[in-house]
Parts: C-alpha cells; sequence; structure tokens
C-alpha cells in the first residue's frame, strides 16, 4: 500500500466506472418505455463501435461516429418493428427470451461481416500513449471524452424525459400502459422510439470506449454485464443515478486491486453490490414506490 | 415384402463392408480449431492453412497415393465442444489423426481421450503440459512455454533487470505461462514483485498497472492471447511506466501492434521466425519453408500470414511426413513421428524422440520487438539503444 497512489488508482476506477456508466444509460431508456430490460443492449454498443470503425476508413472520425450512431438507432427500430412491435400482451419473460435471442443474432451476423479481429477507433484525441498528468496521476483524454459525452448524455435525457412531449409520453407508456393509450398516446410508436433511443446511445458508447477497450464481435456482453449491474445498482431508470452507480463500482474495483489480488476483483465488488441490494432493493437512487409499480 | 427385406438386410451388409474400404482410399485428417469466438486469432488462419496445404497436397496425388480428407470442426475455444468433437472424431468418423485443438485448455481437455482412443493427436497450443509429461499419442507443434520464458528472463539478464511485474490473463495460456515464469525466475535470479490475474475480458488495466508502477519493478511481463495483451501495454505507457515490456509468443500478430498504436513500439516477445522471415541470413534452415508458406498463403487468402497458422502447417505436414515413412497404420505412423529428426517446418527445426513430443529447442525462438509498427528481429545494437532509451526516461 503506498498512499502517493491513491489518486492514480481514483483515476483507474474512474476509467472503469464510465465505462460502465455510458453503457449503463442505455438499458435504462427501453426500460423507462416497457419496463423490460433489453439484454441485446451490449450488441448495439458493439455495432456503434464495429460500424464506425468500418466507416471510418472512409470518412473523418466525426462523421463516422455519427453515421454509425444513425445506423444503429435504424437497426434498433428494425429489429423493434420485426420482433417485439406484433406482440399482442408481451410478458415480461417472453421480451427477455426474445432479446436475448436478438442479441445473439446480431453477434453471429457480426462475426459473418466482420470476421472476429479486434478493431478500434483512434483515440479522439492524442495517441494510445499520450496522457494528462497532473503530478504523478496520469489519464488518458479518452478517458475524458468518455466523462464528457455520459455527461452531455445524462444531462440531455433528463431534459428529453422531463420538458419534451415524447419524452413525457414515453414516461406515461412506462408508468401505465393502457392509461397513456387513453389519453391518446400511441404506445407501441413509444416503444420504437425507445430502442431507437437506446440504440443511439449505445451506439455512441461503443464509438467512445472503443479506443480504450477494443470492439470485436463478442465484446458486446461481458460490457453489456458490466453495464446492467450498474443500472441495477444505481436504480433501474435512472441515468444520472446510473453514472453515480458506475462510478461506484469502478473505484471499488480499483480499489480492490490495490489492496487484494486482482483475482478477487470480481469477488469484492459483486459482494459489495449483493449487500447495497440486501438494504435498498430498488438500488441506491432508485424509487422504492416507482418500482413496485413495474412488473420487472 | 420378403424381397424387399432381404434386399434391404443385404444392401445394410454390402455397405457396413463397403465402407471401410472407402474410407480406406483416403486418409481421414480430423482438426477441432477455434475458428471463431475469442481464439478466432488462432483458429482461423489455422483452418485457412490446413485447407491450403490439403487442397495443395490432393492436387499432387496425395500422400502415397490416397487423398487426405480434411474434416475441420469448429470448437470456438470451448474445451467443452473439443471434448465432444474429439470424441465425435475418434468414435464415428475414425479419423487417422487430429490436428489441434488451438488453445492450450481446450488441448488438456482432450488429452486423455485421444490417448485412450489411440488416435494421434497433433496439437497447435503452446502449453508445456501438452507434451509433459508425455503422453503417447499427443504431439504439439508450438515451442513450449518454458523455452520462451527462459528467452524472456535470459533477456532481462542482458538488460540488467531482476525486479519484474507479472500479469497473466484467467486462460490455460495465461495460467500456463504463470507457472513457468514462477518456476522458472528463482533459477535465473528473477524476483517478480507483482504476479496478477486479470479477467480475459478486462476492458481496461489501468489499476493493475499502477500496481506495478507502485512497486518500482525494473520490467513489465505479460502473458495473454487476448485483446488485454494490447490494452495492457496502452495503459502502462499511458500513467507513464517506461519500463522495457515483455510479452508472450502470444503477442505475434500484427494486429495487436496495430490495436496498440504508438504503445506497442519497443515491446519484446519471443516467436517464431516467421514474422521476420524476409529478413533471415540467406543460407538459414528455416528460411526458404518460410517463405513459401508466408507467400502461398498471403497470396490466397490476401491478409497476413502468422506463426499460428504455422503451427497447424508444421502439424499436418509432420503428419504427411510420417505417413509418407510409415503408410497408413496408425501405430507405426506414431513411431515414426517420434523417429523424425531435423525436419524444418515453420516454427522451427523439429528433432523428436519418445522422451520429446514437441521437438524443437529453446533456439526456435526469435527475440522480436515492434520498431515503426512492424515486427524486427531485436539486435544486439538495438538491445543497447533501448537500454539507454529506457534510462533517459527514467
Amino acid at each position: 500500500m503506498n498512499i502517493d497512489f491513491f489518486f492514480q488508482y481514483l483515476v483507474a476506477g474512474i476509467t472503469y466506472g464510465t465505462i460502465y456508466a455510458i453503457v449503463a444509460i442505455g438499458f435504462n431508456i427501453i426500460y423507462n418505455t416497457t419496463g423490460i430490460i433489453n439484454f441485446a443492449q451490449g450488441e448495439f454498443v458493439m455495432l456503434g463501435g464495429m460500424i464506425s470503425v468500418a466507416l471510418h476508413a472512409f470518412v473523418p472520425l466525426p462523421a463516422a461516429i455519427l453515421a454509425a450512431v444513425i445506423l444503429t438507432m435504424m437497426i434498433g427500430a428494425i429489429i423493434e418493428i420485426l420482433f417485439i412491435r406484433w406482440l399482442a400482451n408481451p410478458s415480461v419473460l417472453r421480451m427477455i427470451i426474445i432479446t436475448i435471442g436478438i442479441s445473439i443474432l446480431v453477434r453471429e451476423t457480426a462475426l459473418h461481416i466482420w470476421g472476429a479481429g479486434v478493431r478500434a477507433l483512434p483515440y479522439f484525441t492524442g495517441s494510445e500513449v499520450s496522457a494528462i498528468s497532473v503530478g504523478d496521476v496520469h489519464v488518458s483524454p479518452q478517458v475524458l471524452w468518455v466523462i464528457g459525452i455520459s455527461a452531455v448524455t445524462v444531462t440531455g435525457l433528463n431534459l428529453f424525459f422531463g420538458r419534451t412531449l415524447p419524452g413525457r409520453q414515453m414516461r406515461a407508456c412506462a408508468s401505465n400502459r393502457n392509461a397513456a393509450r387513453l389519453c391518446g398516446i400511441n404506445a407501441k410508436n413509444m416503444v420504437t422510439l425507445s430502442f431507437v433511443l437506446s440504440a443511439g446511445i449505445g451506439a455512441l458508447a461503443g464509438c467512445v470506449v472503443s479506443p480504450i477497450t477494443y470492439i470485436q464481435y463478442d465484446s458486446g456482453t461481458p460490457l453489456a454485464i458490466k453495464g446492467f449491474t450498474v443500472a441495477i445498482l444505481g436504480g433501474l431508470g435512472n441515468s444520472m443515478a446510473a453514472v453515480a452507480a458506475g462510478l461506484i463500482l469502478g473505484v471499488l474495483e480499483s480499489f480492490s486491486i490495490w489492496i487484494m489480488p486482482t483475482a478477487y476483483k470480481d469477488v469484492i465488488s459483486i459482494s459489495i453490490l449483493l449487500l447495497i441490494l440486501f438494504v435498498r432493493p430498488s438500488g441506491l437512487f432508485g424509487n422504492k414506490e416507482a418500482a413496485g409499480l413495474k412488473e420487472f | 415384402m420378403r424381397v424387399f427385406k432381404m434386399l434391404a438386410v443385404f444392401l445394410a451388409i454390402a455397405l457396413v463392408t463397403v465402407s471401410p474400404v472407402l474410407a480406406a482410399e483416403t486418409i481421414k485428417i480430423g482438426a477441432i480449431l477455434a475458428v471463431t469466438g475469442p481464439a478466432a486469432f488462432l483458429g482461423a488462419p489455422e483452418a485457412k492453412t490446413l485447407e491450403m496445404l490439403v487442397d495443395d497436397i490432393n492436387k499432387h496425388g496425395g500422400v502415397k497415393g490416397k487423398k487426405i480428407e480434411l474434416i475441420i470442426k469448429d470448437s470456438g475455444a470451448s474445451p467443452e465442444k473439443a471434448l465432444s468433437f474429439a470424441k465425435q472424431l475418434i468414435e464415428e468418423e475414425k479419423v487417422f489423426a487430429i490436428i489441434g485443438p488451438s488453445t492450450s485448455g481446450e488441448t488438456m481437455k482432450i488429452k486423455s481421450v485421444a490417448e485412450e482412443g489411440k488416435t494421434i493427436l497433433l496439437s497447435c497450443a503452446a502449453a508445456e503440459v501438452i507434451v509433459n509429461p508425455v503422453a503417447k499419442y499427443v504431439f504439439k507443434t508450438p515451442q513450449k512455454d518454458s523455452h520462451a520464458v527462459a528467452r524472456i528472463f535470459e533477456q532481462l539478464k542482458k538488460q540488467g533487470i531482476s525486479k519484474v511485474g507479472v500479469l497473466s490473463s484467467n486462460t490455460g495460456f495465461g495460467k500456463a505461462g504463470k507457472e513457468q515464469i514462477e518456476k522458472l525466475a528463482p533459477e535465473h535470479g528473477i524476483t517478480i514483485a507483482v504476479n496478477e490475474v486479470y479477467d480475459k475480458a478486462a476492458s481496461d488495466l489501468t489499476a493493475e498497472v499502477t500496481k506495478l508502477k507502485a512497486a518500482n519493478v525494473g520490467a513489465l511481463i505479460n502473458w495473454s492471447i487476448e485483446p488485454a495483451q494490447a490494452i495492457v501495454i496502452k495503459n502502462a505507457r499511458q500513467i507513464g511506466l517506461n519500463v522495457p515490456i515483455f510479452q508472450s509468443h502470444g503477442f505475434g500478430n500484427i494486429e495487436y501492434v496495430k490495436a496498440a498504436g504508438a504503445a506497442a513500439e519497443g515491446v519484446i516477445f519471443p516467436a517464431g521466425r516467421l514474422l521476420v522471415a524476409d529478413t533471415l541470413p540467406k543460407g538459414h534452415a528455416q528460411k526458404s519453408v518460410l517463405l513459401k508458406y508466408k507467400k502461398d498463403y498471403e497470396t490466397k487468402f490476401k491478409e497476413d500470414a502468422s506463426t499460428f497458422g504455422g503451427h497447424a502447417y508444421d502439424a499436418l505436414m509432420i503428419m504427411v511426413k510420417a505417413i509418407e515413412t510409415a503408410g497408413t497404420d496408425r501405430e507405426k505412423a506414431r513411431t515414426a513421428i517420434e523417429n523424425i529428426k531435423g525436419f524444418v517446418g515453420t516454427g522451427g527445426v523439429f528433432t523428436f524422440s519418445p522422451q520429446d513430443h514437441n521437438g524443437l529447442d529453446v533456439n526456435s525462438f526469435e527475440m522480436l520487438t515492434v520498431k515503426n509498427g512492424k515486427f524486427v528481429v531485436l539486435a544486439d545494437g538495438e538491445k543497447k539503444a533501448e537500454k539507454k532509451d529506457v534510462k533517459k526516461k527514467k
């Protein structure tokens, strides 16, 4: 143990945390509208990364990212329309199985299109070795990009769900679908919209984290597992909480590496997660009453 | 009706008795390779290499007048799948020999199955335990972990480093390498200050390298075959851990160098000579074999040849050579492999014996480094230059 490295571990933890958080945000949107967890969320992240890398061979970075996000949004819409929209009254279990199926389908398709190699976008600023240093603490500029983009996304989403009509319509569908329909809200369109939004945010996450983590056809699932954990820890449906929970989990992991062998990292973080959930089953920042209204 | 029944019985008997005769006209060789999945960078070039070679051999009349029938099974690097494929190949297909699996974990899972089924297994995986202790029917073509570790330790000694930090992934390959490092460190006078195992799907390893930095190690040794081996060098450089970085022979894939970009510069690792075939001196025993394989592979598949495809090349060619000497009797072919001496392959010059089922010595590894995004031999001059460089940074 050496206190000098406290801040370096903290920064490492923040790096882990922001990666988890930006993936977790996507889970919350579909949950907010449909009350289900989309297990294909990790695949949106993978698709965003893969498509942007493929496009970056032809167009500059911002254009490639924008196009990847738009394309993934379209894929999200197509998936919802093909697999989910026509279900009359889907049970939660059925939706979970469908989304797991979609995730396998997307992953295998990606394998056939891109093969199994690892890819990454270039660092948005600087290179693989550059770091912003404050004293003896170093952080990759890409981490700042991830934090910045997470912040912008969360703020944007809060404004969208709180202030705009479609956002409020989406929340209405989540609270009570039948009542929302009686008010003249097209619930089916709202679900499609939520898939489009979460696909877009997933894709954006895939683009910004790919220089750090690399992307290959099957990297969606491990990212989604951590993202899912964080979404639950924060309290489902709350994007701000997801970011906070992501940072908490990331920092916990990093400090556990500091004092224990790395192999115990997940044991420690998951034990703490379980403890928190025993005390607060609706998540750290979740609303117990709101959670009680949901099916899942 | 009765006639039909009798006819059916007759046909069935005829089929049963005829099929072994049919099978005898081809030599069935099975291959269990991780064509997809996390170890696809091993399995995919291996499968392509085998297909290319078998096509070529069959076009030229086969081995001893018999065509090779290649059956490739994609295990996706899953030991469980490898096990069921091994049983299928041995019991149902009754293959002459099996090439693969690509990874050490899978190979260890099927080692006993091959042994019980008396089927020759030519593994393309690296771990020492595959051939140590020796199993009668199990061989392997990649160089041994212990040789890789020994070469790294020799290099450390040359650079005057004795305190190292070791990182490895939680896979069969990582575990086997870690064991060899721990085993060989004392006799080379190397102290392991930090010894960490990370998850194979790790997305960032900043905390792990921070631990190394805190322990003030003289070098970082990383042992893995996942993208993590590119991530770890980036993270090390980002936090300013400017010590020499050593990787395993799993780093011999230019894709990871591209992925790690500037961070990959100066990484030192042991590897087969395929990666530097062009720069070998003219009289080098392996040069012509390497250049031919490289050229054939690269013209056919339009991608860089890797040492991993070379392991499959060696496995098949050793099998072919054994069949050429001993014919298609499995027992005789097995003994023939043990008697192969001075066989020039892509991994090195193979000399097998009943005690040595790998056939390669420590010199089959060359120490390579990355310079301007390319693999080059770590020449003596560069070693000195690099040492100075490191000192300057300190």
